[in-house]
């Protein structure tokens, strides 16, 4: 086992710094501000990641058609970390010393945001993360894009509780921190509204899992206790799509048992036949159908850059969308590409969604933004069954953990923190990153 | 359970053979309500309304609307089933079925359903369709009426049950009585008798039924409930152990099929073959290719579409074998670390190349009709497409046990393996043999990618998943012996399957690793120990 893996990482490094490096065009222009962009590009990531990329790189492209930006064009350096943890933090290091990138867009996973967080912080750069993540986490060089907690995964258990009166709860998961730390917030706040424990199921598995009859079964007899039930889902990547296969073979369909995804979006959906899925819930920030002059907009620019008719958008990709525009915007508020005069201009900052609203940068650097809940239609689309009635601010600690509902993140002067405990009065402490 | 779309089909057939009568009158008010419906209460408001008519022509229209196929149109507000092709959809009159027209997407538009207006609508076609002339559609109406029980129905069924001839059709309308009357203020011997036919079924259904009941019931009620549910409980953890047996077997072929052709490449040539997992992937690749070909020219072949990628399958693997053992693994044997490390590269280098040529995303790669679903045996469901891959995968297995013991080839095959000099002094061509041998097996590897591509995602990082697994089968199993790897890859899938209930997916994993660490220290040279001077060597 050991052995393998270690030859594995030890080869894919090798291979890796070898050949990829020339996707980096790196070469210094006085007139341009460059903007890294930190996406796998090759291992197991690379299924989510590379549209990532794509969109960056068709974002900055719409930008230098408007005039860039303060009168300079922008350029995009574009790193392969290859699904590699450590390798993100050398890439990362690249992109900030060599390349000397205004502000990076970049990272999937949580622990590929962890490993780039300390030289954020040491080189003084931009990170702009675009992922749905566990929360718990507010570090000063970090924009938070994507849905934290309280976006996402809360509204989705309001809705099954509230629309579909469900009763008996099982939350499915890979076994890594978003999904536990995710699971572990919705337990308490099940719990208190007053959900016995008998009553949820907790499940993982590991990752890329693909035989799932088991676990289906379980959720099978779990939910024959003549109580209504639903699955949440933090199921990740490449293990859904085996998991929806076994659950529509073993005949689980919507109406009698639901699974409410917070990992699966139009991209993922593309490689399913979802007609038994018809029904089955995901929760984001944005979907490829929502019915907005702006979504259209951006959808239509996006097929003709990519050149691919069929090609999909999905939340993170709005994720992307949003924290780009308001980079922009920073930056010309500032005036200057300087990471410390952006990362002070952008709090507050609003800019206009894909949804029809403007979502704004708040002082704990995540965003505002409107939770949507979905069913999966038959042609891989998500058809929005409800929405939240105003937009919801990302809350970074959650309220329903013990050790962080005393947090908050203020980084505007004069508290500048990250963690800061309302109970003590002080910085520092719990989640201290 | 039959699928909706069955009773749909059915229900559409009646619709169009009654044709429009003097009823339509009552019914038009009621379905143009739809148009000014503004949430699903309202919506599920009228759905009610449409079902309390008892008009069997309804049902077209709330099919429609189930299936998402129910449209307003935004000039007149007339409400109509229409079918979506491209950006037009033909619209048709609710009720009689006449033909209304065409129209673009944005002309009309939709009505919302979701998962609870779903379940509305399916209990109302449920009651209607109690009258059908077809019994498949009676039972499934049964079924329906057994898993949401409504006490207003118990004299529908009597005089369903009256009139009913079919014996099978007659017990479930009689079980769906029975989960009524249970919810009805009847009493209480009449629910005695209800528990007892329900207690009988012995099903999950039946225990999630009596469960709900159990916690409201009262006095003898509620023991005689308990007991029942005792009862099916016992039952139940008799099949649960049967379950994870098939569950076990189902995981040990993917394991044999995935490891089937490293037992011959690692097994029996000794080469450390890192891109095995990738020969798999070729080979889902390769269905991938051959059902969007499919698709595009001859869709009536669909259901064919395996049995032509498997022969293309193994060409295209194999081929990719000989040229890696012919350009590569030749220059390599007898170094072992080196083999490891070029393999390894290549595997790289073919996962990056599916890549670029295919994109990173996953590639839906169909089910012909005869591998989905699953039939139920006894408690026990058992899906197709896991059936098949058993079934594969023993074929495979015997197909390549023949030819390894009972060709020519098979027969060069093992005496290269057995003693390399003496083979080829007696006049076998070994470089020959070692690529031909090399090439059946990365064949084999990607004749189980066509089946693997059945239940797992096609993505470029497909082989990644199952090499572990594949080298822990073959080392298991022990390494040179073809049975071995058979034994071998079923007790690791029935001893993960036992495990996992108790320890969960994860340490379960961890657990068989420790095992096979454990195992293969009494016992070096794993289950079935091969006898030859190769092993020595």
């Amino acid at each position: 086992m050991t052995m393998w893996s270690g030859v594995r990482q030890f080869v894919g490094a090798a291979a890796v710094t070898a050949g990829i490096m020339s996707a980096a065009t790196a070469y210094a222009q006085e007139d341009t501000i460059k903007v890294g962009i930190l996406h796998s590009l090759s291992g197991t990531m690379a299924i989510s990641e590379t549209t990532l990329k794509d969109t960056m790189l068709f974002l900055i492209d719409e930008q230098n058609k408007k005039g860039g930006v303060l009168g300079k064009k922008l350029e995009a350096v574009v790193v392969d970390p290859a699904s590699d943890w450590p390798l993100f933090a050398e890439k990362a290091r690249e992109l900030i010393s060599v390349n000397k990138v205004a502000a990076v867009f970049g990272c999937w996973t949580s622990v590929s945001r962890k490993s780039v967080l300390p030289v954020f912080e040491e080189l003084d750069n931009i990170l702009f993360y675009p992922v749905q993540y566990e929360g718990e986490e507010s570090q000063r060089n970090v924009f938070y894009t994507g849905a934290a907690p309280n976006q996402q995964a809360i509204p989705a258990v309001d809705y099954l509780m509230n629309e579909e009166g469900v009763e008996r709860w099982v939350l499915a998961g890979t076994d890594y921190v978003y999904p536990q730390t995710t699971n572990k917030i919705l337990q308490a706040y099940l719990e208190a509204k007053g959900v016995a424990k008998e009553d949820i199921m907790v499940n993982y598995t590991p990752f890329g899992h693909s035989d799932w009859q088991t676990i289906v079964t379980d959720i099978k007899n779990f939910g024959s206790a003549g109580k209504k039930t639903a699955v949440v889902s933090t199921i990740n990547g490449d293990a859904n799509v085996p998991f929806y296969k076994e659950l529509a073979n073993q005949g689980i369909k919507a109406e009698d048992i639901p699974v409410v995804a917070f990992s699966v979006g139009e991209e993922e959906l593309a490689g399913l036949d979802t007609g038994p899925l018809v029904g089955h819930l995901t929760a984001w920030n944005y979907f490829q159908s929502v019915d907005t002059p702006e979504n259209a907009d951006f959808i239509e620019k996006w097929k003709a850059y990519i050149k691919d008719d069929k090609r999909v958008t999905n939340d993170p990709m709005e994720a992307h969308y949003i924290g780009f525009n308001m980079w922009v915007k920073a930056v010309e508020k500032a005036g200057t590409t300087d990471p410390d005069a952006v990362i002070d201009a952008l709090i507050g900052v609003s800019v206009p969604n894909l949804s029809g609203g403007f979502s704004s940068m708040m002082p704990n650097h995540h965003i505002t933004k409107p939770v949507l809940i979905g069913e999966i239609q038959s042609d891989g689309q998500m058809e929005t069954v409800w929405e939240t009635p105003g937009l919801v601010v990302g809350d970074e600690w959650s309220d329903y953990l013990p050790d962080s509902k005393d947090l908050i993140a203020d980084w505007r002067a004069p508290m500048s923190c990250g963690n800061f405990n309302v109970a003590t009065g002080k910085c520092g402490g719990q989640g201290a990153n | 359970m039959i699928p909706l779309r069955m009773i749909a089909f059915i229900v559409t057939l009646l619709a169009l053979s009654l044709g429009a009568s003097a009823q339509d009158a009552d019914l038009k008010p009621i379905i143009g309500k739809f148009a000014d419906s503004k949430n699903f209460r309202q919506t599920e408001a009228i759905v009610l309304e449409l079902a309390a008519t008892g008009d069997s022509r309804t049902e077209r229209v709330l099919v429609a609307l189930s299936d998402g196929n129910l449209y307003v149109r935004s000039a007149d507000k007339g409400v109509f089933v229409g079918s979506e092709s491209g950006s037009t959809i033909t619209l048709s009159d609710p009720v009689s079925g006449e033909d209304a027209g065409q129209a673009t997407k944005s002309e009309v538009s939709k009505i919302r359903v979701n998962n609870s207006l779903r379940r509305t609508i399916r209990d109302a076609i449920g009651t209607l369709t109690l009258g059908s002339d077809d019994p498949a559609v009676r039972l499934s109406a049964a079924e329906t009426m057994f898993r949401s029980p409504d006490p207003a129905s118990i004299p529908a069924l009597d005089a369903a049950i009256a009139s009913e001839k079919v014996a099978s059709v007659k017990t479930r309308l009689e079980q769906a009585r029975a989960s009524a009357v249970l919810l009805s203020d009847l009493d209480d011997e009449q629910k005695q008798a209800a528990i007892a036919v329900i207690g009988a079924m012995g099903s999950r259904d039946a225990l999630s039924l009596l469960t709900a009941y159990e916690a409201q019931a009262q006095g003898e009620l509620k023991d005689a409930a308990a007991a029942a549910i005792t009862g099916i409980n016992s039952s139940l953890a008799l099949w649960a152990a049967g379950q994870n047996v098939w569950y076990g077997l189902s995981l040990g072929s993917v394991l044999l099929l995935a490891a089937i052709g490293l037992a011959i490449t690692f097994g029996v040539m000794g080469v450390i073959n890192m891109a095995h997992g990738e020969m798999v992937m070729l080979g889902a690749y390769t269905t991938y290719v051959v059902q969007n070909l499919i698709r595009g020219s001859a869709p009536e072949l669909f259901d064919y579409s395996l049995l032509i990628a498997l022969p293309l399958a193994f060409l295209v693997a194999g081929g990719v074998g000989l040229v890696l053992e012919r350009g590569i693994i030749r220059f390599l044997y007898g170094r072992p670390l080196e083999t490891l490390l070029a393999t390894w590269g290549v595997s790289l280098v073919l996962q990056q190349t599916v890549r670029s040529i295919f994109g990173p995303t996953n590639k839906e790669v169909g089910n012909p009709s005869w591998m989905s679903g699953a039939f139920q045996l006894g408690e026990l469901s058992v899906t197709w497409n896991r059936l098949w891959i058993l079934v594969f995968a023993i074929v495979v297995f015997f197909a390549l046990l023949y030819v390894m013991n009972r060709t020519a080839w098979g027969l060069q095959m093992r005496a290269v393996t057995a003693n390399r000099r003496m083979a080829s002094s007696m006049g076998i061509r070994t470089p020959w043999i070692d690529a031909m041998t090399f090439a059946l097996g990365s064949g084999i590897a990607g004749i189980a990618g066509v089946a693997l591509s059945q239940i797992d995602n096609v993505s470029p990082n497909l082989g990644q998943g199952y090499i572990i697994d594949s080298f822990m089968v073959v080392v298991f199993g022990g390494v040179g012996n073809l049975w071995g790897t058979l034994v071998g890859a079923l007790s690791l899938g029935v001893l993960n399957k036992f495990l996992e209930p108790y320890a969960g997916a994860v340490l379960g994993k961890i657990l068989v690793l420790v095992l096979i660490i454990l195992f293969i220290q009494k016992r070096p040279r794993g289950l079935f120990a091969l006898k030859g001077r190769a092993v020595e060597a």
